[in-house]
């Protein structure tokens, strides 16, 4: 249900979407809310990951329904992006207008560096009073200046238990097994795809040597035959549906897909994995702060955090929002790895220009040989 | 003389808005497409490293994949489309309409559902797979194959075919094929000395329409094929997308342009001087 009603929402998205992006953000003066005085109305544009807000369905919060409830005069205009990447080269190509978007630390890093998020003004953003210590003074915003976290999580491999033989699991090399070619989907995005082939060959996630970006990419195209699609959020359609078997994918989407398809499981590979926070931020074409900053402070607020997370399964940052999500969630192994799990997790970090591009380079000479 | 000065600066001011229209929305993307081709991605400083990288590598390559499989389901799109094509010119005038419109029909839906349409068909737990696991046949591998790319491809692209076809079969005056066979020409005869003939520019203009789009498509094969299927569009569209090299893709797209010319080029030259519904480049 959730699938479908999102398929609508895209589509719709894209119907509306162009025309809405081209007409922002002016305030749209003509609004019949009549309170008299909604001449500040504004229209924020938030731009976001796919699957990565609660909408309402399956009995949870509608987070971007309860925002314009409680602040009439301002209206989102929500758009979603598959990969960091995709919504870096949007915001880097010009010519839009948004608001809030909200990346992960590496894209921060990267975005910082390039002079592409603006400050915060913490005095309209009090709930980041709620964001546990563990979460401020991060390695990509080491003084908290431009982003406030939303969620975390990890990275790991989701498998069907019908069709994957439990001996076969443990590691990444299940990525690689000929066994199941053909039945194997692979991230569809440089860096993820890159770090998973860096931590079976045993190298740093974070590495610039060219030696070892060379041979992950090797490592990639030793993968490609038995791969069926390099995807991001198709992932979801063909894990459920059995289409494919095998996803290297993050933990919290594996919670949203085990809730449609009981069949599938997921493990922290042994090598290690990528342990992520996903940050708002507001980048430099943002044409309303306040307004992006109110919105920001609303998903901080812990009740609609929690909410919100009820439905996105990943983890929160705040610990005030667990009371508000299902105990069975906190309690799950995938979502709240514990701390010897969670050990085995490292972050991505900001990587020069030149890597970047090497990677990038690599990239294609994987998906083109 | 006068007359006649008159009369083309007349032509001219008629021509003014597309004149205008074809600057804005065709020469000066086409200049930046040129300008993003020959500049560093990083110091904007003239280069000719974008174009010399499209030589190398996988690159030739998928240019190679998407020119042939273009070709393919040209040729195919041309095998199916010029029987429907000759069936509707055929018809009395009110049934030609529909059929006709019939045929425009799928083009009213975005390319994108329909080809995702596809995918829900031919896919191993898709519509096609269950109906034959129901009879005990399969699965059969149908998506993530050559074919199944060709297919979209033709499946996309057919109307193209037909609308060309049909308009040029359609005025080909009866009585001419009512001489042949008055003067003796078996039915066989009749149709490759005197229809196939009238009809070749439409053939033309027909494969031309189909190659041009297929060749230069993106998201079929991302869909419908293997990982080894990749098509230059689908590079083109990563490079804009997601890698943030412009350049590069400015670079294949100029490439590719080119290599459009010179297969539209090499068409054309077929369908002689007088190609009625031939595409001028």
């Amino acid at each position: 249900m959730k699938k479908m009603f999102a398929l609508i929402v895209c589509f719709v998205l894209a119907l509306t979407g162009c025309a809405q992006f081209a007409t922002n953000p002016t305030s749209s003066e003509g609004s019949a809310s009549g309170s008299g005085e909604n001449t500040g109305d504004v229209t924020i544009n938030v731009y976001n990951w796919g699957q990565y807000i609660a909408s309402g369905d399956d009995g949870s919060i509608d987070v971007i329904a309860e925002f314009e409830k409680e602040y009439p005069n301002i209206h989102v205009n929500y758009t979603t992006y598959d990969s960091n990447e995709t919504m870096y080269s949007k915001l880097k190509t010009g010519g839009i207008s948004v608001d809030v978007i909200i990346p992960s630390d590496y894209m921060i890093a990267r975005m910082i560096n390039e002079d592409m998020l603006l400050p915060l003004n913490f005095d309209n953003i009090p709930n980041y009073q709620y964001i546990d210590e563990a979460y401020k003074n991060t390695t990509y915003d080491p003084e908290n200046r431009y982003s406030i976290p939303y969620t975390w999580g990890t990275v790991g491999i989701i498998y069907n238990t019908k069709y994957v033989d439990e001996a076969d699991i443990g590691g990444w090399e299940l990525l690689w097994n000929q066994k199941y070619a053909g039945k194997i989907l692979m991230f569809g995005n440089s860096r993820d795809a890159f770090g998973i082939a860096e931590e079976l060959l045993g190298f740093d996630i974070n590495t610039t040597d060219d030696q070892e970006l060379q041979a992950a990419a090797e490592k990639l195209k030793e993968q490609k035959p038995l791969v069926q699609q390099y995807v991001m959020d198709e992932i979801f359609d063909l894990m459920e549906n059995e289409e494919a078997w095998i996803a290297p994918y993050y933990a919290g989407d594996f919670l949203t897909m085990a809730a449609e398809n009981e069949d599938l499981a997921f493990y922290h590979p042994s090598q290690g994995f990528n342990l992520f926070i996903d940050a708002m931020c507001i980048p430099s074409c943002c044409q309303n702060k306040e307004a992006a900053e109110t919105f920001i402070d609303f998903l901080c607020r812990p009740d609609i955090a929690g909410g919100n997370m009820n439905w996105i399964c990943y983890g929160t940052p705040e610990t005030e929002a667990r009371q508000y999500i299902d105990e069975e969630m906190t309690a799950s192994e995938v979502a709240y790895p514990d701390e010897e799990t969670l050990s085995k997790g490292s972050i991505f970090l900001f990587l020069p220009q030149e890597t970047n591009q090497r990677m990038e380079e690599l990239w294609l000479q994987v998906k083109t040989n | 003389m006068k007359r006649n000065k008159h009369l083309l600066s007349g032509t001219f001011l008629l021509t003014a808005p597309y004149i205008v229209w074809m600057i804005i929305f065709i020469l000066i993307p086409l200049g930046v497409v040129v300008f993003y081709a020959l500049t560093d991605s990083v110091t904007g400083m003239f280069t000719l490293g974008n174009l010399s990288k499209v030589f190398t590598g996988a690159f030739p390559k998928v240019f190679g994949r998407s020119v042939w499989y273009s070709l393919v389901a040209s040729a195919i799109c041309l095998l199916i489309g010029y029987p429907v094509a000759y069936f509707i010119a055929r018809q009395k005038p009110s049934t030609q309409r529909i059929l006709y419109m019939l045929v425009m029909l799928p083009m009213c839906m975005s390319f994108l559902l329909r080809t995702l349409a596809w995918v829900g068909i031919l896919r191993d737990t898709g519509i096609l797979n269950t109906l034959l696991g129901k009879i005990g046949i399969g699965p059969l591998h149908l998506i993530r194959t050559n074919g199944a790319v060709i297919l979209g491809m033709v499946y996309n692209y057919l109307p193209y075919m037909i609308m060309p076809l049909y308009t040029v079969i359609m005025k080909i005056d009866p009585l001419l094929i009512e001489a042949a066979e008055d003067l003796g020409c078996s039915s066989r005869h009749v149709f490759t000395k005197v229809v196939l003939p009238l009809s070749l520019p439409g053939i033309i203009s027909g494969v031309t329409m189909v190659f041009v789009p297929a060749v230069s498509t993106f998201y079929i094969s991302q869909k419908l094929g293997s990982t080894s299927t990749t098509m230059i569009g689908d590079v083109i569209e990563s490079q804009f997308k997601s890698a943030n090299n412009p350049n590069l893709g400015a670079a294949l797209s100029l490439v590719l342009m080119v290599l459009i010319f010179i297969c539209v080029g090499i068409m054309n030259r077929f369908a002689g001087k007088d190609n009625e519904g031939g595409v001028v480049v």
